[in-house]
């Protein structure tokens, strides 16, 4: 089994991106308002990573998959009951704090420790897979250097698709400017791949596949250690959401041409 | 960036997340459950949700996208759900509660949706409850979707009834299907000759087979049975037309026609010969009530589905009413607020919502309990059949001694040294919940979809001329009316409140009815303020009144609680649900708040959800107290002959010069006379003197006490409506309109 691979996904938990989300001060620093409350989804960048991480794995016999995850328990049990359906891995997950604001450098070496006591785990045959961009406030750093952290030095982002050869090596595209894509090609693992949205569509629900995971997946989850993350001096001057504009008239008795017009006119000026 | 702090006060701050649902409903140890939620959700608001707002519902036909969505239930898990592991499900044990979130879920989409998914499972039961084990073996195997390098196709069923349904009163013997000995070689299985038209057939455009109800046409068999058709069968397996619906268009329905030769191993539960004659081993009335009993629950939590998934909905185009005109500007109260500025839209809206939690309080709870009575009833056959007892009349009588024992049980003081064998002992154990679950199950079926429709049709007023239009989010008027025909099929209300009748009746459910009167004032002193001593007071005065009615006659001296007396009994029916339905809402919410601590997820929240809906609960109880006051005072009251001004009636009455002497001596008692006749005999303007209370003050006593239960009540909407006017919910509905 030359391509036999061991790959880590790294995937956060975020609010569901439907809610309203409004930046707090919370006596701890910044955070969304409600945070806690709101119902979590496996952060989307990730969740691709994930997706292309189990179609590699099904592809490459004597493979095998972890899922990295750093967030409140209880919150990381709920999630897992989508998540778990989907695909086949195990979990190892981290009992610490919601939201973006946590200190990068922090969060990067409580995912590296927890990455480095997982029994049985070959880094010569080590993918770490994560999103290159994050539904929170997303730092764009954090897989990098948890990458550092376990020194790997390959390292790709914005990761749209990989292509396995047979003798170990692979080809990794790349987003760059203009909509297109870097090729480059990597001797093998052990490499960091930050995912863009890969290719794949989700995977449809199917809970003969969670009843398997949840085996391995709820002792885990009550097994999970706690990392408190240093701010390592953090501060936050500003937190906001990207302005929304709204420019609403209500009008009568405009024809359809009319209408077109003044769009193209508002999309021009803007 | 706003500065604050998580707020302290006990306000909600979302709506109801899946956690704080999960121990309401009693599934957070359950994380199967969980995720049969999360995946019956992904097939409701994907695909099926889809396939509504592309207009699959504007055609009664069967079309190929109907048919990609019974994929969807196949590729999700759901088609598995009523099986066993080992029959290529993944859910051990009793799946009630699991087909009740299931279709639940599918429901708060689409109703039709819910009813394909329940109908195969419909299919099933009759195999499932009574079938052989090779029976049960073979067909879950083929209806089990296919695993994963399996290259077949799962085989779908439909359920034919079409008659009266036994249990209710009504003439059972009218089966619309015939059965008869085709052939009967010696030594060799006989072959049948099915002969059967079905009327409103679900699921009848994909079936490959058929579980039919049918009578003999034979002397050579044996009264009736359920038999098995499928459509390889030699003869004609013809789906018929299409019934032209205007509801649950997802859903296939028809008129097929059948006849067929089956072989007599296909009756369901199988068969015994005894001198040249084939006796069914169950009887097609033994098969369907075992069916129909479980089946109607889910169907009840369809609606309660309905009206959830209004709130979200409805909140959004209040809120939102006024954006977009000249006068509302962003900050002014009038475009954040819109018509939730108004009490009347929040204290509407806050009625729908209680209504919808009181339902999926009652319906979950009712699927919960046939969990627990599954086992218990296998226990109590396996029992019996040692003592040598089969078959219902044997058993009924057989347990009627545990019945004692089951009352006796209900009464037993804590210290009581025979309490733990009682609790231990699965026949009093099945005694009591076959007695709750017998009420429970028509209860939920009547009181869920019958109210659940009315409450639906406030939720679309709440939206204005939106409502009726397909563009409504969340296809609210689709929903009103599915809510009907929920009312209706699997039993119409009618039969719903004809058992409802027989069993709220029996000795073990009233005594434990009058436990539950000892339950809610004990929580009512612990827990003030959820409306528990208001409904405790109507249940009181709901057992008085039956108590009552059951002794007392007419002004024509005929029966008042009578079978065939429906005006009273049918009354006292849709009474008892309101009841139990508040009693199960409360109950969930000292669940969540008992629970809810334990759940680090809930923390910053659990006060102020279970605040809010504690509110729902007073407001539903009092709601409860209303109708049960009302339906009882016309019972009490309305048999009796009003009093009229003839001489029977002034004889009654004071005359003035009468009442100046009485009140030389009892001063005072003018002012509470009512009816005094003038000296020339004149009376006062009103139908004729008032009717006397001779009998039924207690009952009088009751009404005020419970009129003055109702304190709080108000107050209890006016804070629900606060919160209603402040949840935070989700930008957009998260799935297409």
């Amino acid at each position: 089994m030359p391509n036999a691979l061991h790959i880590i996904v790294c995937a956060g938990i975020v609010p569901d991106p439907l809610q309203t989300l409004e930046p707090v001060t919370n006596p701890t620093g910044p955070g969304l308002k409600n945070e806690m409350v709101l119902p979590s989804v496996l952060d989307p960048w990730a969740a691709s990573a994930l997706y292309e991480a189990a179609n590699l794995v099904a592809k490459n016999p004597g493979s095998k998959l972890w899922l990295v995850s750093l967030g409140p328990k209880a919150k990381l049990q709920q999630v897992m009951m989508t998540i778990a359906q989907k695909v086949a891995f195990e979990l190892v997950p981290i009992d610490g704090p919601l939201g973006g604001f946590a200190d990068a450098h922090a969060t990067a070496a409580a995912l590296a420790d927890a990455i480095t006591a997982i029994q049985g785990l070959d880094r010569d045959k080590l993918l770490l897979f994560g999103g290159w961009e994050s539904a929170t406030r997303g730092a764009g750093i954090t897989l990098q250097l948890v990458g550092e952290r376990l020194g790997i030095t390959d390292q790709f982002q914005g990761v749209d698709q990989i292509d396995l050869h047979d003798d170990g090596s692979f080809e990794v595209l790349e987003r760059v400017e203009g909509g297109k894509h870097q090729a480059s090609v990597c001797a093998g693992a052990p490499a960091v791949l930050g995912w863009a949205t890969g290719n794949l569509p989700e995977p449809r629900n199917n809970p003969q596949i969670g009843m398997v995971n949840m085996r391995t997946v709820m002792p885990a989850l009550q097994k999970a250690k706690p990392a408190a993350l240093a701010p390592n001096g953090l501060k936050y001057v500003s937190v906001s959401l990207p302005k929304q504009q709204r420019d609403t008239r209500v009008v009568k008795d405009m024809n359809s041409d009319e209408i077109a017009a003044e769009v193209v006119a508002w999309i021009g000026a803007e | 960036m706003s500065t604050s702090a998580l707020p302290e006060t006990a306000s909600m701050l979302t709506l109801p997340t899946d956690q704080v649902r999960s121990i309401l409903w009693r599934f957070a140890d359950r994380f199967d459950l969980q995720m049969l939620v999360q995946s019956a959700r992904g097939v409701a608001r994907g695909t099926v949700a889809r396939l509504v707002a592309a207009g699959e519902r504007n055609t009664h036909d069967w079309t190929p996208l109907k048919d990609e969505m019974m994929d969807a239930f196949d590729r999700a898990g759901l088609t598995a759900v009523f099986m066993e592991p080992e029959e290529g499900g993944f859910i051990v044990g009793p799946k009630n509660l699991a087909l009740a979130l299931s279709a639940f879920e599918l429901a708060w989409v689409d109703g039709g949706a819910a009813t394909a998914s329940l109908a195969g499972f419909l299919a099933l039961s009759p195999i499932h409850e009574r079938g052989t084990p090779e029976q049960a073996q073979h067909y879950m195997s083929l209806a089990a979707p296919p695993q994963p390098g399996e290259d077949r196709k799962a085989w779908r069923g439909a359920f034919a009834l079409t008659e009266p349904i036994p249990y209710v009163g009504v003439d059972t013997g009218m089966l619309g299907g015939k059965v008869r000995i085709a052939e009967w070689k010696g030594g060799e299985e006989p072959l049948l000759h099915v002969d059967k038209r079905g009327r409103f057939i679900t699921n009848i455009a994909t079936a490959n087979f058929v579980t039919a109800a049918v009578s003999s046409d034979d002397p050579r068999i044996k009264g009736s049975c359920v038999i098995i058709l499928e459509d390889g069968d030699e003869g004609t397996f013809d789906p018929g037309t299409p019934t032209r619906k205007l509801v649950h268009q997802l859903s296939s329905t028809g008129d097929p026609i059948f006849n067929l030769k089956v072989p007599a191993s296909r009756i369901v539960g199988g068969y015994t010969v005894k001198d040249g004659v084939i006796v069914p081993n169950f009887s097609h009335g033994e098969v369907i009530e075992a069916v129909f009993r479980r089946t109607r629950v889910t169907v009840g939590l369809m609606t309660a589905a309905k009206l959830l998934s209004a709130i979200e909905p409805v909140i959004r185009y209040q809120r939102s009413r006024f954006r977009g005109a000249e006068g509302a500007r962003p900050g002014t109260v009038r475009y954040e607020q819109g018509i939730q500025q108004r009490e009347d839209a929040l204290h509407r809206l806050v009625d729908v919502w209680a209504s919808g939690e009181a339902a999926a309080s009652l319906g979950f709870a009712a699927a919960r309990l046939f969990d627990e009575l599954d086992p218990l009833e296998k226990q109590k056959t396996a029992i019996l059949r040692e003592r040598g007892i089969a078959g219902g009349r044997s058993e009924m009588k057989a347990l009627r001694a545990t019945e004692e024992s089951a009352i006796a049980f209900l009464t037993m003081k804590p210290n009581d040294s025979r309490r733990a064998e009682y609790a231990a002992d699965p026949l009093v154990q099945y005694v009591l919940k076959d007695a709750e679950a017998n009420v429970l199950c028509p209860a939920t079926k009547l009181w869920n979809t019958g109210h659940g429709a009315n409450m639906m049709r406030e939720a679309v007023s709440l939206m204005g001329g939106y409502g009726i239009t397909e563009d409504c989010p969340g296809f609210l008027a689709s929903k009103w009316m599915d809510a009907q025909l929920e009312a209706t099929y699997e039993g119409p209300e009618a039969v719903q409140r004809r058992q409802l009748t027989v069993t709220m009746t029996s000795t073990v459910f009233l005594a434990q009815f009058r436990a539950w009167i000892t339950e809610m004032r004990h929580i009512a002193s612990i827990r003030p303020g959820t409306g528990a001593c208001t409904l405790a007071s109507a249940m009181q005065m709901w057992l008085w009144t039956l108590n009552h009615l059951q002794k007392v006659t007419d002004a024509a001296g005929n029966k008042l609680y009578h079978g065939q007396r429906q005006g009273v009994t049918f009354a006292m029916a849709d009474a008892l649900c309101w009841l139990l339905a508040s009693r199960c809402q409360i109950l969930d919410v000292l669940e969540l708040e008992a629970r809810g601590t334990a759940d680090a997820s809930l923390a910053d929240t659990l006060r102020g959800t279970v605040q809010f809906l504690g509110d729902l609960c007073h407001v539903q109880t009092a709601k409860a107290a209303g109708e049960v006051g009302r339906i009882c005072a016309e019972l009490v009251f309305g048999y009796k002959k009003h009093p009229s001004w003839n001489d029977a009636g002034c004889n009654q009455c004071f005359s003035v010069d009468e009442l100046a002497e009485f009140e030389q001596t009892m001063p005072g008692i003018t002012s509470i006379v009512l009816d005094v006749l003038k000296a020339d005999g004149s009376h006062p303007d009103k139908a004729g003197p008032c009717a006397s209370c001779i009998g039924e003050s207690d009952f009088l006593q009751m009404q005020n006490k419970l009129s003055r239960c109702l304190s709080g009540s108000r107050l209890a909407k006016d804070r629900a409506a606060e919160t209603v006017s402040a949840v935070m919910i989700p930008e957009a509905l998260d799935y297409p309109q």
